[in-house]
């Protein structure tokens, strides 16, 4: 059933077409985003059972076989993050569905007619990403991705989307640019860029220019993944936005550069070459990141912070390159997607309950909003890794690893995320204490009447400020009772989903630890691409001097790899 | 393969000089930095392939050099993307002029709701 594969990307891209068509019709394009992605979801659903049965899926587009053609792969890993992702597209649609049905009836604040082709395009890019068998097509993927996500960030246009939205567009172009010359030069040093094919010619090469590579391509990944010091755009840009955008953006962007960086770890370096600088880098992402968080005072921007912290674990457990470290960073990456995308879910229901973010002028929710304090104190104990729940099994899963390899720097990388999951404890803690245990702050019940209170004795303000407390605790409950039931729906299935990460945690590590075995194991994937290549069409056989026709490359040019320059 | 230093000097400069416009806060200087860049980086592909043979028409015969499509095919890649980045770019720019009469961005972190707070909620704790 080779044929699934390749829907994993048409069914998306196709959708976004259809959604296009029909802008001036709203109901329309929502039925078809949900199905699309549900389909989707399905299939990817029937591949990750089909992986995990009989190894990795290929596909060569048009019958070139591997390393000339476009080559769609489905390992493990790629299997996992398919279903993973789009299990988050999903609930993130209706989350923003159902709050775009709500705002319109108020005023329009997302135009919902881009909304739809440009989400269903962000998910085509995810997914071609995870399923792309050669870089250049990793890079069109990259760039699928974030052209839809400058689309989303900058969506309605006004001053301050634009202002947080034009760092993050022009540091995403400086790494493509930076990863479309890493691509020219690999071409140029070893006549591919199929991955299976480039793990075996990239050993033929000397060390020196093996390291420039691998640099150019981590440098590029890194940007993208936010990996410190290449983080500073993260926390700048993605707050503005609307809370379903930066939701997916939080769950799945970065997380997408965290697969690159670790399918071509392990793919293509396999030598562990850059491991000290790498865990250096995770180190550094881990502290800084979370210092950041702690002194932050809104709850969008702090949750930024810790997204970026969090980084630093996944980089954590590829930089030390066992079986461990790789099976727990995998593990750790679909927690981290489902945590991080429910926690900025259930701050846009905070923004929406409480007319602001800002912790100093939140209060009393777990008392006005009981099932909204839920919502957010499930994934927010996760992220913080309170056992028994899976960001704990994660990072025991990292520790256990780290110590495993034995290395002192390995150990204070150990040590550094003990710390930083402490941090985000209090992190978290501050947000829960104040905007959910605390009383309603009184600065917002006492707006607009200081010159009344000045002739007004202690005893009537006292009774003042109390009544209108309780009239400021009624507001609230009342849009609490109001929320929309599609924005509620979709968070708790995250959160639900978070859960059952930690229920079905051993099957789970399970399946982690044989994509990691396989990807350590690099024969399976390249036997995989090269000997179970598909025969070439009729009418086009090799030639002698063993130059290939170019039929279609010049009407398809994401595609192929030469035989040689 | 043959490197060509003229070549190589001016991916360089075009990359230099692109990065450098992409540092500014005008837009409009980021998107042509950006244009540069994109160049650089769309001769650095072309350099890589061999420009010196006949292209790939119909069945090679014999034993003869014929240059590399692959290359090719990529800078097309490329350049498509470049146009519609640019594209976005543009249109970006232009907003940004319309919304605040001004080419360069907005520095204005008081306008945050996030940045606001600091001040809020000094007296607070």
């Amino acid at each position: 059933m080779t044929w699934l594969l390749p829907m994993a990307i048409i069914l998306p891209i196709t959708g976004a077409a259809l959604t296009l068509v029909a802008s001036r019709r709203p109901r329309v394009q929502r039925a078809i985003s949900v199905t699309t992605i549900s389909v989707q979801l399905a299939v990817e659903i029937v591949l990750l059972l089909q992986v995990q049965n009989d190894g990795p899926v290929v596909m060569h587009i048009g019958g070139w076989t591997a390393p000339l053609g476009v080559t769609l792969v489905a390992d493990g890993l790629s299997s996992f993050m398919l279903v993973v992702s789009t299990l988050v597209s999903l609930a993130v649609l209706v989350y923003a569905i159902s709050q775009g049905i709500a705002d319109r009836e108020v005023g329009p604040e997302v135009p919902i007619s881009i909304f739809h082709p440009t989400f269903l395009i962000l998910v085509t890019g995810v997914s071609n990403a995870f399923v792309a068998g050669d870089l250049f097509n990793l890079f069109v993927s990259f760039e699928i991705l974030l052209t839809a996500s400058y689309v989303l960030l900058t969506s309605g246009g006004t001053k301050e989307r634009l202002r947080a939205g034009a760092p993050y567009i022009v540091v995403s172009l400086l790494s493509s640019l930076i990863f479309l010359a890493a691509i020219a030069m690999i071409y140029a040093a070893t006549g591919t860029v199929n991955l299976a094919d480039l793990s075996v010619k990239l050993a033929a090469l000397p060390e020196g220019i093996v390291a420039v590579l691998q640099a150019m391509l981590l440098v590029a990944f890194g940007v993208k993944a936010a990996v410190f010091p290449m983080s500073a755009w993260l926390p700048d840009s993605y707050p503005s936005a609307p809370a379903p955008v930066t939701a997916v953006f939080a769950g799945l962007l970065t997380k997408v550069g965290i697969y690159a960086i670790i399918r071509v770890q392990t793919l293509l370096f396999p030598t562990g070459s850059y491991g000290t600088l790498l865990m250096i880098a995770a180190l550094a992402t881990m502290v800084v990141g979370i210092l950041g968080a702690v002194s932050q005072s809104g709850i969008k921007r702090m949750l930024s912070f810790t997204l970026v912290s969090h980084i630093g674990y996944m980089l954590f457990g590829v930089a030390l390159g066992n079986q461990a470290g790789l099976s727990a960073a995998i593990y750790y990456v679909a927690h981290h997607i489902l945590v991080q995308t429910a926690l900025f879910l259930a701050v846009g229901l905070i923004e929406r309950v409480a007319g602001t973010t800002v912790l100093a002028r939140l209060g009393g929710l777990a008392a006005a909003a009981p099932i909204l304090a839920i919502l957010f104190f499930i994934p927010a104990m996760n992220l913080a890794g309170v056992p028994p729940l899976s960001g704990f099994l994660g990072k025991v899963g990292l520790f256990e690893a780290g110590i495993e390899d034995g290395r002192v720097l390995a150990l204070i990388l150990v040590a550094g995320g003990a710390l930083t999951s402490l941090l985000t404890l209090y992190a978290i803690i501050r947000v829960w204490g104040r905007a959910f245990w605390r009383p309603m702050p009184e600065i917002n019940a006492l707006d607009g009447d200081a010159g009344a209170l000045q002739t007004e004795s202690g005893r009537s303000l006292v009774v003042r400020r109390r009544v209108q407390r309780d009239a400021q605790r009624r507001v609230t409950q009342e849009k609490a009772a109001h929320l929309p039931i599609g924005m509620v729906g979709a968070t708790t299935a995250v959160v639900t989903v978070g859960l059952l990460l930690t229920v079905f945690a051993g099957p789970i590590y399970a399946l982690t630890d044989r994509a990691a075995a396989s990807l350590l194991d690099r024969s399976i994937y390249v036997d995989a691409v090269l000997g179970a290549g598909e025969p070439l069409p009729p009418g086009s056989p090799p030639t002698e001097s063993g130059e290939t026709p170019a039929g279609s490359t010049g009407t398809e040019p994401a595609a192929p790899t030469g035989a040689g320059g | 393969m043959t490197v060509n230093l003229l070549l190589a000097i001016t991916i360089g400069v075009l990359f230099a000089s692109g990065v450098y416009l992409m540092l500014s806060r005008n837009l409009i200087r980021v998107i042509l930095g950006f244009l540069l860049a994109g160049h650089g980086v769309n001769l650095l592909l072309l350099s890589v392939g061999t420009y010196d043979s006949p292209p790939i028409v119909g069945e090679a015969t014999g034993d003869e050099q014929l240059s590399d499509p692959i290359p090719q095919a990529l800078i097309l890649t490329s350049i498509v993307i470049t146009l519609a980045v640019s594209t976005f770019l543009l249109a970006m720019a232009y907003r940004n002029y319309t919304v605040t009469r001004d080419p360069e961005l907005a520095d204005d972190p008081e306008d945050d709701d996030e940045f606001a707070d600091i001040d809020a909620g000094a007296g607070d704790e």
